[in-house]
């Protein structure tokens, strides 16, 4: 049985964790970590090949200016564009995410999404970001979706997979819950949190109640599953709430890049100026920062 | 293993002003104790002294008295209900204005968290003076059919260590709202923001002697309760206090409301939200370092949970970081003196003494300053000292219960009766226990929750009368 959640007390939770005040070398260190943990993300209908070069350059060296700064985790891409992102990445070692299974809706029969599944593998990427189907799940098919997981993750192989929950259609923080436990025990080496499509994307209590489920599913298993959080985290302030969130819920043991992503497009600039800023004492304007 | 994401030094920079020496506030006006006597109040998260404060004597008493009773006459109970408002509002205004200021007062004087004296004793204590300014001209809303408010005279309000800032509000605004004029006593470790509230009246021009503050030990207190010219006292403190205070009243024409000690319990099934009860235990025990009568600290788990939760609590634990109570991300600071750290310490060594087993966050406490880590008991019993007694420190005991009605029958053991808490998933459980609870305020899911329009006081030992919400007010009127 799923475990249920209060949803006064998570809010109140996730509101005294968002207000930890996190300073000077704690902020320059979380804004490092944020950057090695980033899912850097271009997913537009007018993603083209360009787009995307330019945003694998950026992703590998966000700030030519600032030796300290790392690169990105990996770069996320439609299926199409993962052949790409690969040859702009080689040598890196920023890897290539794809999304897949019919993103964002996964609303397809289960051969397409394996086919798009393969695909995006046999065009090298590393990582997959699979989606449930939502329809499947609020209709109470558990079991259709616990399968169809496992089918991508026999798939996969040792190729990475998250496991996309769209939390911001679930409705309700024990839905949250229940598709967290889904996921976990249907082999996802990540949950994520979001497609970034809909009208609600992460949010610190939904990051909270996936912590826990992760945190839980350790304790019962020994396995290690990784946390992604995606959509709407566009400011410094908020990606090291994410980062306190993590380590107050599941340990420091969670904070690299194998266990901890944040899918994002601009949060990368803001994470750039908050780190010379603190570096200089001033905020440099906009415009100093590459916009890719 | 050194850590990767280690949170840096936040500390609170607001510098409040403080004088180094403060009279009492009487008629209007700062004055020199007749005692010529003065105390320390330190920090004691440093140990360093703060200020020197007056002490105030029975004569220092009588003066305010007569203060109090002279405006009450000449001003306040002639006023035009929603003049007093006015002023009411107007202090209200100031708190809200130099919040950052007063948080770190509280904090500084206390030992509380600035987190916690930032976002719940300083936005409540607004809170309580806007709360009751509205009432002070609709009194009549609040009287049965016929009757007249009416204003008891002068009140005589002593309050703890524990909330300063906010039970003085809690006090004074329903006080004044009704028409009463006040002479306040704030505890002896923590007067600080008492006498910053003085000022504050002070500047928001109230006619002199309509609130007057004495500062000293309980002693002074005494003399306060005492005095033939005090209509009405309120106190908030130790039972065994407001005992004596009872005894000393009684055949007196004074009116008395207590708020007084409590061992609150709090109930987690099998079927609770789990994550979030461990949240709600941790809150309900560790808040102001456990410094609160309504604080959870009789956990009644049912067996079949017990072990899982005390593993998750154990591990939270780990998580709680204790220090300096300034810095902005201290979850535990400093415990309030060093006689409540020795009652604490005194009270767990009985409860190791009795066969109870200890766990505790591990942390290094610093060096200087009062504190005590986050602690709880697995193995008591409810013979255990540990059990009944309050502690008022950040130590928790956890008792388990198999069926509803068992822990029904334990939580209601006790001859306390403040507070409660409930954890469970199934609404129709929820209320079956709240209901059969005997405790002032039951929290159902969450705990710890406060608004001015919601009364609060005891059963049984925790006292009588009501504080906050409409039921507040007829505390203050004659009836």
């Amino acid at each position: 049985m799923t475990a249920t959640v209060d949803a006064v007390m998570l809010e109140a939770r996730a509101g005294a964790l968002s207000k930890r005040s996190i300073k000077t070398t704690a902020k320059m260190a979380g804004i490092r970590l944020a950057i090695e943990c980033m899912d850097l993300t271009t997913l537009e209908g007018k993603d083209s090949e360009g787009r995307v070069r330019s945003l694998c350059a950026k992703a590998v060296r966000p700030a030519p200016h600032l030796p300290d700064v790392p690169s990105v985790a990996a770069v996320c891409v439609y299926p199409n564009l993962v052949r790409v992102a690969k040859d702009a990445l080689r040598g890196s070692g920023v890897k290539v995410a794809s999304v897949a299974t019919a993103f964002p809706s996964g609303l397809s029969s289960l051969e397409v999404k394996l086919a798009d599944t393969k695909a995006a593998i046999a065009s090298g990427a590393d990582e997959i970001d699979m989606v449930i189907d939502r329809g499947a799940f609020l209709s109470g098919h558990y079991a259709a979706i616990a399968d169809e997981i496992a089918a991508v993750k026999a798939l996969c192989g040792p190729v990475h997979l998250k496991v996309i929950l769209e939390t911001g259609e679930l409705g309700t923080y024990d839905n949250v819950r229940r598709a967290s436990d889904l996921a976990l025990d249907a082999g996802a080496d990540v949950i994520k949190t979001s497609t970034g499509k809909v009208g609600t994307n992460a949010t610190f209590p939904v990051a909270v109640v996936m912590c826990e489920a992760i945190r839980d599913y350790a304790r019962r298993t020994g396995r290690r599953v990784g946390l992604k959080v995606a959509g709407g985290c566009r400011t410094t302030k908020q990606a090291l709430t994410y980062l306190v969130i993590v380590k107050e819920t599941l340990g420091e043991g969670w904070l690299n890049p194998d266990l901890f992503r944040i899918g994002a497009s601009s949060l990368l600039d803001d994470l750039l100026m908050q780190y010379e800023k603190e570096l200089t004492g001033n905020y440099a304007g906009p415009d100093y920062f590459p916009k890719d | 293993m050194s850590s990767i994401f280690e949170y840096a030094p936040a500390p609170e920079t607001t510098k409040p002003a403080i004088r180094e020496q403060y009279g009492l506030f009487i008629n209007g006006a700062w004055v020199a104790p007749q005692s010529g006597k003065y105390f320390d109040t330190v920090n004691p998260a440093t140990e360093e002294t703060l200020a020197r404060v007056a002490y105030a004597s029975p004569e220092d008493v009588d003066r305010a008295v007569r203060a109090a009773r002279k405006a009450y006459d000449k001003y306040w109970r002639k006023m035009r209900p929603a003049d007093r408002a006015k002023y009411i509002y107007r202090i209200a205004r100031a708190i809200t204005e130099r919040s950052r200021e007063l948080a770190v007062l509280e904090t500084l004087d206390g030992g509380k968290p600035i987190k916690e004296s930032r976002d719940f004793d300083v936005p409540t204590a607004a809170a309580h003076f806007f709360y009751y300014a509205g009432w002070a001209d609709k009194l009549e809303w609040a009287m049965r059919a016929g009757r007249e408010p009416e204003p008891l005279g002068v009140a005589g309000q002593i309050v703890p260590w524990n909330f300063p800032l906010l039970m003085a509000a809690w006090k004074v605004a329903p006080a004044l709202a009704c028409g009463n004029t006040v002479v306040l006593k704030p505890a002896e470790t923590t007067p600080l923001t008492a006498l910053a509230l003085a000022q504050i009246i002070q500047e928001a021009d109230l006619p002199p002697g309509v609130v007057n503050v004495v500062t000293g030990d309980g002693a002074t207190g005494a003399a306060l309760v005492s005095h033939d010219d005090v209509d009405k006292i309120a106190f908030t403190g130790s039972t065994e206090v407001g005992k004596a205070i009872q005894r000393s009243l009684a055949g007196t024409r004074k009116r008395l409301t207590l708020e007084l000690g409590g061992k609150a319990a709090h109930i987690v099934f099998a079927d609770a939200p789990m994550e979030q009860a461990i949240e709600g235990v941790v809150n309900g025990i560790y808040f102001n370092q456990g410094h609160v009568c309504c604080a959870g600290s009789r956990l009644l788990v049912q067996e079949s949970v017990h072990d899982e939760l005390v593993v998750r609590l154990t591990e939270r634990l780990q998580t709680l970081r204790l220090g300096n109570p300034i810095d902005k991300n201290t979850d535990i600071g400093a415990i309030n003196s060093r006689a409540q750290l020795d009652k604490i310490t005194e009270l767990v060594q009985s409860g190791i003494d009795q066969g109870a087993v200890l766990v505790q966050q591990s942390c290094t406490l610093p060096d200087r300053g009062y504190y005590f880590p986050a602690s709880f008991f697995t193995n008591v019993q409810m013979s255990h000292r540990i059990a009944r007694e309050e502690i008022f420190g950040p130590v928790l005991s956890i008792l388990t219960f198999r069926t509803p009605d068992e822990a029904l029958e334990k939580a209601n053991n006790t001859p306390y009766g403040l507070s409660a808490g409930v954890w469970t998933d199934k609404g129709s459980k929820n209320m079956y226990i709240a209901q059969h609870l005997r405790a002032g305020v039951v929290w159902c899911n969450t705990f710890n929750q406060f608004d001015p329009s919601s009364p609060f006081g005891g059963y049984k030992e925790s006292g009588f009368g009501r504080e906050g919400g409409v039921h507040g007010l007829y505390e203050y009127l004659a009836h």
